[in-house]
């Protein structure tokens, strides 16, 4: 597929910016097909990131005024649009969001007013919210509109199955792709568990772990680091991979969360090298790749008495990579002063807009009827 | 709430029950090994029959009465165990923090004029390492208790209340503060009244650092732990208090703190915030202090609600991933008769119809924790270092007191399985079987046969 409006965009970009842009957009350029699956990672951010902190209103006086010990300060924010600024933290990403292929929605979120992690992350992950006996997470639901599948559709990296893939799809967990398999060659466990067997038999085959990263990639030593960098191995090798998850935590910054620098700023710069060094490594064949982060609220706008945040309502997701029509922070603004129940900022987007979205035009799913049950989303035009 | 079953776990799912109308004596022993200890030795569940079902529980529902002098003298070895939460502090956790200032004083860009001589990052190495013995021992206690206390429903326990009561481990200093709180908090109210055990973990240091109370104060609340102790500790999210009640009970919480001195709980009437409050109805005028906080945790604890959510979760934990709404009731409403005497909630879903149903012969899911200790016990292997079994414990996906969420680890069997699990429990059952775990052995006659038996289906069930 060659018209994929990402290396358009970023020849033209190439062109137009020189020596400007980093070396991958120009590899990016030169890509004269894409070979593979279409593939969505999404990225959990459990205990409810401060999107206000990352995604910075720095044009809103709101913001300082609500936050006088926590705040980013105006010259220290990078600028996105003359209103938004990135936290520094995120700086690794700004050349993805001027080049665009990353963008941001802003004041996204779930229609339910629950301020428990667990709530609000289970219904962010059934993709129902406010109902609690949905069985299945609705990338499951996505995944089973399609037909048959590779046994390494979709792949968790982490322990435990999430919520998010737990169902019929099939969804595989390993935090280890090399050590995927049993050892001690006894083939009798292959009766007992053949599925597992013909992950694992595939998985040998493609030997994914050979793949070094590329471009120069430098993933950070971290658990999302990890995990990312085995997520562009598996999609390199042609596995099957559709969709790709995995989670981090140390979000739930009630106290000390620190401005510029500090608790969050140490977590978001972790963050966003991992997800720079994916997008760098796979360079090219990110334009098969849509990679989305979410996280089950937001944080209360004013800071509480031990300089950090609460539990609050709206937050950010960030998409980047082939179809996204990035260079743009999405999603209506409520602003500052309006807050939801005069605590939080005010949920304009729905999360399932946008991940209906991402399944229709990244995944090819038909219907989302059964995906979102009862819910009729509104597209947003993120993606191409 | 049921899962589906999803293809590879089908097997798991489908497999075991008892096919009796009834359970035998024998499946009734094996029933109560499975589900009450961390499983069957070889010839448990012989001796079991030969106590008595019965009276083999109402031991085990008396831990006191059991003798369990070999723990007791493996754990002399493991001398951080004695040491009170302030010695911890003081010799562990203080050269810490003293060499990290030290080294960040000396990082560039900073002036070390006037302070003390600048410790070496190795320095701040060393301690750290010195810091792992606190971790060392309090992982290793709990391992060797699981595997080889004769107190088996006790370990049940203390696993399923500290769970109920999550404290992280990564959380700032709670990796010193954790060996307190599971001897001095948890360990001594687990048999107790339920307000009592609400009351300890609420003034326990690590719960306060845990959930940021120590430094909720007057004008500057933070209202962390005041929503987990009702969603999570005592109501249930559907407990039916709003924003605002938890906004009032972290006002309500305010001044319970950490006193430096002793390393224990102290109330800082200057920190609270003595203004008039509501909280789920009841008033409280201005000029209020600690009192307020030891009436809600009384609220709280009697609550319809809190008996509920703590029926639900025992029943989770020991009957089924989805109990029947009946027996929940009913364990409920024992809990409110008996003032929330835990032994007498344990006893009640122990003696339940429920409990004893043949169609939950095992039938649940074994969380990793309880898959790595009873395959441990039951190939009788000797556990000399306990850390290559925390290790599995981490692969499998369970690793002690590494649970970052309030929430804590599931209750429920089948969340723990997928396809990846499974390799992972194949591959600890292959290494145990073939006495590849350093520090652990066991007399296995055919290894291959061993490991089949450990990993297979029927095995990962209790």
């Amino acid at each position: 597929m060659i018209d994929r409006r990402f290396f358009l965009k970023s020849s033209g970009l190439a062109l137009v910016a020189g020596g400007l842009l980093p070396n991958v957009f120009v590899k990016m350029a030169n890509a004269a097909t894409t070979r593979g699956k279409k593939v969505l990672v999404a990225i959990f951010q459990r205990g409810a990131v401060d999107g206000l902190n990352v995604v910075v209103p720095y044009g809103e006086a709101a913001y300082y005024a609500a936050r006088p010990t926590i705040a980013i300060p105006r010259d220290t924010v990078l600028d996105l649009d003359g209103f938004f600024g990135l936290h520094p933290a995120f700086a690794s990403l700004v050349p993805y969001f001027k080049e665009r292929s990353l963008a941001f929605v802003h004041a996204v979120g779930s229609p339910d007013a629950t301020r428990s992690h667990f709530d609000a992350q289970d219904f962010m992950e059934s993709g129902t919210p406010g109902v609690k006996t949905t069985e299945d997470g609705f990338l499951s639901r996505a995944l089973t509109t399609k037909k048959p599948p590779s046994p390494l559709r979709a792949v968790a990296l982490g322990t435990a199955l999430p919520r998010i893939l737990s169902g019929n799809a099939n969804a595989v967990a390993m935090t280890n792709i090399a050590q995927f398999g049993v050892r001690g060659g006894i083939s009798e466990f292959e009766s007992m568990y053949p599925e597992a067997f013909q992950a694992s038999r595939i998985l040998k085959a493609a030997d994914p772990t050979k793949l070094q990263p590329e471009n120069s990639a430098q993933y950070p030593n971290n658990p999302l680091g990890n995990a990312l960098k085995q997520i562009a191995q598996l999609i390199k090798s042609d596995v099957g991979l559709e969709v790709a998850f995995t989670d981090v935590g140390g979000w739930d910054t009630h106290a000390a969360e620190g401005g510029a620098q500090g608790q969050l700023a140490n977590n978001l710069r972790q963050f966003s090298e991992a997800i720079a060094a994916f997008t760098c490594d796979l360079g090219s064949r990110m334009g098969d790749v849509v990679l989305a982060t979410m996280s089950e609220f937001g944080r209360t706008v004013r800071e509480n008495g031990n300089r950090g945040t609460d539990h609050g309502h709206a937050n950010f997701m960030m998409v980047v990579g082939g179809g996204v029509k990035g260079g743009k922070v999405y999603g209506a603004w409520p602003g500052l002063t309006n807050l939801y129940e005069n605590r939080d900022v005010q949920v304009t987007t729905d999360f399932r807009d946008v991940f209906a979205e991402l399944l229709t035009k990244q995944l090819g799913v038909a219907s989302l009827k059964s995906v979102f049950p009862g819910y009729d989303p509104k597209p947003r035009g993120i993606l191409a | 709430m049921k899962r589906l079953a999803f293809a590879a776990i089908t097997l798991l799912i489908a497999a075991g029950f008892s096919s009796h109308s009834k359970m035998t004596e024998r499946e009734r022993a094996q029933h109560a090994l499975n589900r009450l200890s961390f499983g069957a030795r070889p010839g448990d569940v012989d001796k079991v029959l030969e106590i008595g079902v019965d009276r083999w529980i109402a031991q085990q529902l008396h831990p006191e009465s059991i003798p369990d002098g070999a723990v007791e003298a493996r754990l002399q070895n493991m001398p951080t165990l004695r040491l009170s939460n302030l010695e911890i502090m003081d010799t562990y956790y203080k050269p810490i923090v003293e060499a990290r200032r030290s080294v960040g004083a000396a990082a560039p860009g900073r002036s070390a004029a006037g302070e003390a001589p600048a410790a070496t990052p190795e320095a701040l190495k060393a301690a750290r390492e010195k810091g792992r013995e606190v971790v060392e021992d309090l992982v290793s206690q709990r391992i060797v208790r699981a595997a080889e206390s004769e107190r088996q429903l006790n370990e049940v326990m203390v696993d399923f209340w500290f769970n109920h009561f999550n404290v992280f481990i990564g959380k700032g200093p709670d990796r010193f503060m954790l060996t307190s709180y599971e001897r001095d908090t948890i360990r001594p109210n687990i048999w107790g009244r339920f307000e009592d055990l609400v009351t300890a973990t609420a003034k326990s240091p690590a719960m306060m650092v845990y959930l940021d109370n120590a430094r909720s104060r007057g004008g500057a609340i933070n209202e962390n732990y005041a929503r987990e102790i009702m969603e999570l500790h005592t109501l249930g999210v559907d407990g039916g208090y709003t924003q605002k009640d938890v906004t009032e009970l972290a006002r309500v919480f305010t001044g319970w703190s950490i006193d430096p001195r002793t390393g224990t709980f102290i109330f800082r009437p200057r920190m609270h915030d003595s203004g008039e409050k509501t909280v789920l109805g009841v008033h409280f005028p201005a000029g209020g202090g600690i009192e307020e906080g030891q009436k809600m945790i009384h609220i709280l604890a009697h609550s319809p609600a809190a008996a509920h959510h703590i029926a639900l979760q025992l029943c989770q934990r020991l009957v089924s991933d989805h109990p029947p709404k009946g027996l929940v009731d009913g364990v409920a409403k024992k809990f409110l008769a008996g003032d929330g005497d835990l032994r007498q909630t344990v006893t009640a879903v122990i003696e339940s119809r429920e409990f004893w149903d043949p169609s939950d012969y095992r039938a649940k899911v074994k969380p990793p924790f309880e898959f790595v200790i009873s395959a441990v016990r039951a190939v009788n292997a000797t556990v000399n270092n306990p850390l290559p079994i925390a290790r599995a414990l981490q692969q499998i996906g369970e690793p002690l007191y590494g649970a970052q969420p309030p929430t804590g680890y599931s209750d429920k069997g089948d969340v723990w399985i997928n396809t990846g699990a499974l390799m992972n429990r194949m591959n600890f059952a292959v290494a145990l079987a073939n006495n590849q775990l350093p520090g652990v052995r066991a007399s296995i006659a055919d290894p291959k046969a061993t490991a089949l038996e450990l990993g297979s289906p029927e095995f990962q069930r209790q």
